[in-house]
């Protein structure tokens, strides 16, 4: 267990590391890693000093030990347009994209569960084939087009929710949101529900065949000849089975969560920091791009290694490395 | 049932699906007009002495200023055709799609070929490094490269081939793990065939319809990842317009009610993408039956 969490943690760093190589050589191969510091206004004799302080006439493996060194440090430059440290600008939106994830996960399990359930029980009913040809098209149907046609709906021609951005926080036990107010509702539900979809499909497909394949076992036919209630069979030992590898995907896909938030949050004016790298990106901003990048990959990495532990210790089975002791 | 063999016999394997049937005429019918679109246009959208900014932002159906003509699916805020527009911009982003896939396809053979065959610590490495890329979503990995690289076409096609050629590599390895096992693999070592040909004559028609079906489903993924990075405005640049810049430039317009900019190029993308996920699922029950899913 503890050379397999050793090598977890090893592969991890090494992501990491190859990561900031990435940016680091990318960065300096494609544009004049100077930019990433001065003002594009600059002048001459401020883009000489600025090259000489960074240290730029250094060989490369040393500019790169510097800013892995700075990087460990959580500094990771100064934005451009904010003037503020680009990590603590990241760090400042946090809250708003996770708080969007929190919702879309929520309904993505509130729904996806029980739609899958009966998916799974009732597979050639109509609902059933209804289900699945709703989830096929959640898939394949592009995120930002169907956060188009719901601000189209809901909020240009039936008015109900508002069409964009967050409502104002307030302090709820310590902690920023716009969750408190039915304002902040009706601004995070149409982005949520957008950003939802997706996992709504994946939950709805694994819960069912999940269900499908629990209902095939021993030890269901057992509680049957038993004369439990079908209710019974069904909430409590089918789908404590069903929900193993579900909770899994539910940690792993909150990763990808994060990322596809990108679109939504552009598509919503959703002030989280998706928004913040689409509006970097564009204004050549490239510090706060670096820090998203590293920030991501980090979260990234720290979320995969803790939903594979999870995952362990919910289901005794699984050995994680592979070998069987 | 097993794969058929002949044309003949995939013709009518295919066509016992009457949806994916449909699918592939309207994926035809898409493929000819965005060939066709210099001829089909009602206007050149990018000739600016053919646009009319009186005739800005009309409503589908609209006459134009002059009434010489109509404007089937209104116009947008330069007072481009919607049709026009549309047929453009699909041409971009098929071509893209296209494109895109064609080099991720060579770049996953040659891997998955050469980790395949050879197998050891070049294939552990290989996958490794297909592993940690399939765990990150293909759109943070494109978003990636394109932070780096900046934009452009070249640039968004070089993204989109980083999002998904591992996805190739890891399919072509698992048919070549299974066919090395075969007897004419052997005979090719009995033989002393050079390794190129082994590879490339032996191995890869075999990995054919694995390709197939999953660049099928892949084509479809790249044209919708190009348009969602272009409508994020990070994407192709505004004078090579596709259907997720068409869609970008709309969305000011959808907020206040004129919601044919956005929509229409919107659908032509939806239906594209419905289409050809169609065909590429009838492709994969037809081409290999093992793969079904139930």
């Amino acid at each position: 267990m503890s050379t397999y969490l050793l090598s977890r943690i090893g592969q991890g760093l090494m992501l990491v590391l190859i990561m900031s190589l990435l940016v680091f050589l990318g960065l300096f191969a494609i544009g004049n890693p100077v930019d990433m510091f001065v003002n594009p206004q600059a002048d001459q004799a401020e883009i000489a000093r600025t090259t000489a302080a960074l240290g730029l006439d250094k060989p490369l493996w040393e500019q790169y030990g510097q800013f892995v060194r700075k990087a460990i440090k959580g500094d990771l430059g100064q934005s451009f347009v904010h003037g503020a440290s680009a990590l603590q600008l990241i760090l400042d939106r946090l809250p708003a994209t996770l708080e969007l994830a929190l919702v879309a996960i929520t309904i993505a399990i509130v729904f996806g569960i029980p739609l899958g359930l009966w998916a799974g029980l009732k597979p050639d009913t109509f609902v059933g084939r209804f289900i699945m040809g709703g989830s096929i098209i959640g898939f394949s149907l592009p995120t930002f087009w169907v956060g188009l046609m719901l601000i189209m709906v809901f909020a240009v021609h039936l008015q109900w929710l508002p069409a964009s951005g967050r409502a104002v926080t307030e302090s709820v036990l310590g902690v920023q949101t716009s969750l408190a107010s039915l304002d902040g509702w009706r601004h995070v539900l149409l982005p949520a529900l957008n950003l939802a979809l997706f996992k709504l499909s994946l939950i709805v497909r694994l819960t069912r065949s999940g269900t499908r394949e629990a209902l095939t076992q021993d030890y269901v036919r057992f509680a049957r000849a038993k004369g439990l209630t079908g209710r019974r069979i069904v909430g409590v030992h089918v789908l404590k089975n069903v929900l193993v590898p579900i909770i899994t995907v539910i940690g792993m896909e909150f990763g990808s969560l994060l990322a596809f938030s990108v679109v939504t949050e552009t598509v919503f004016a959703w002030p989280g920091m998706g928004k913040l790298l689409i509006d970097s990106i564009t204004q050549l901003d490239r510090p706060v791009v670096v820090a998203y990048l590293m920030f991501v990959v980090v979260l990234y990495v720290a979320i995969n290694f803790v939903s594979d532990l999870a995952y362990s210790l919910l289901d005794p089975r699984v050995r994680l490395g592979g070998a069987a002791r | 049932m097993s794969a058929p063999t002949s044309l003949a016999g995939f013709v009518s394997a295919y066509r016992k699906s009457t949806s994916a049937t449909l699918a592939a005429i309207v994926l035809l019918l898409i493929l000819a007009a965005a060939l066709l679109a210099p001829v089909l246009s009602p206007q050149d959208p990018y000739d600016l002495a053919q646009l009319d900014l009186l005739d800005a932002r009309l409503p589908p159906g609209s006459p134009s200023g002059d009434g010489t003509r109509q404007y089937l699916l209104g116009t947008d805020a330069q007072g481009r055709d919607m049709v026009s527009a549309i047929l453009y911009g699909l041409r971009t982003s098929l071509v893209v799609g296209v494109c895109a896939t064609l080099c991720a396809v060579a770049i996953g053979i040659v891997v998955g070929l050469v980790a395949g065959y050879f197998g050891g610590r070049f294939d552990a490495l290989l996958m490794r490094i297909v592993d940690m890329q399939l765990s990150f979503p293909a759109i943070l990995v494109a978003l990636i490269l394109i932070a780096i690289l900046g934009q452009g076409v070249g640039k968004v096609i070089t993204a989109l081939v980083a999002a998904q050629w591992a996805y190739y590599a890891r399919t072509i390895r698992g048919v070549v793990l299974v066919e090395s096992q075969r007897e004419y693999i052997a005979a090719t070592r009995v033989l002393a065939l050079p390794v190129t040909s082994v590879l490339f004559r032996h191995l890869l028609p075999n990995c054919m319809p694995a390709l197939i079906v999953v660049g099928a489903l892949q084509v479809a993924s790249a044209i919708a990842l190009e348009a969602t990075l272009s409508f994020l405005g990070v994407g192709l640049p505004i004078t090579e317009p596709s259907l997720g810049l068409l869609i970008a430039n709309g969305f000011t317009y959808l907020l206040s009610g004129k919601y044919w900019i956005s929509f229409f190029p919107g659908l032509a993308l939806l239906v594209t993408i419905m289409s050809i996920n169609l065909v590429a699922d009838q492709l994969r029950d037809v081409l290999n039956p093992r793969l079904r899913v139930d």
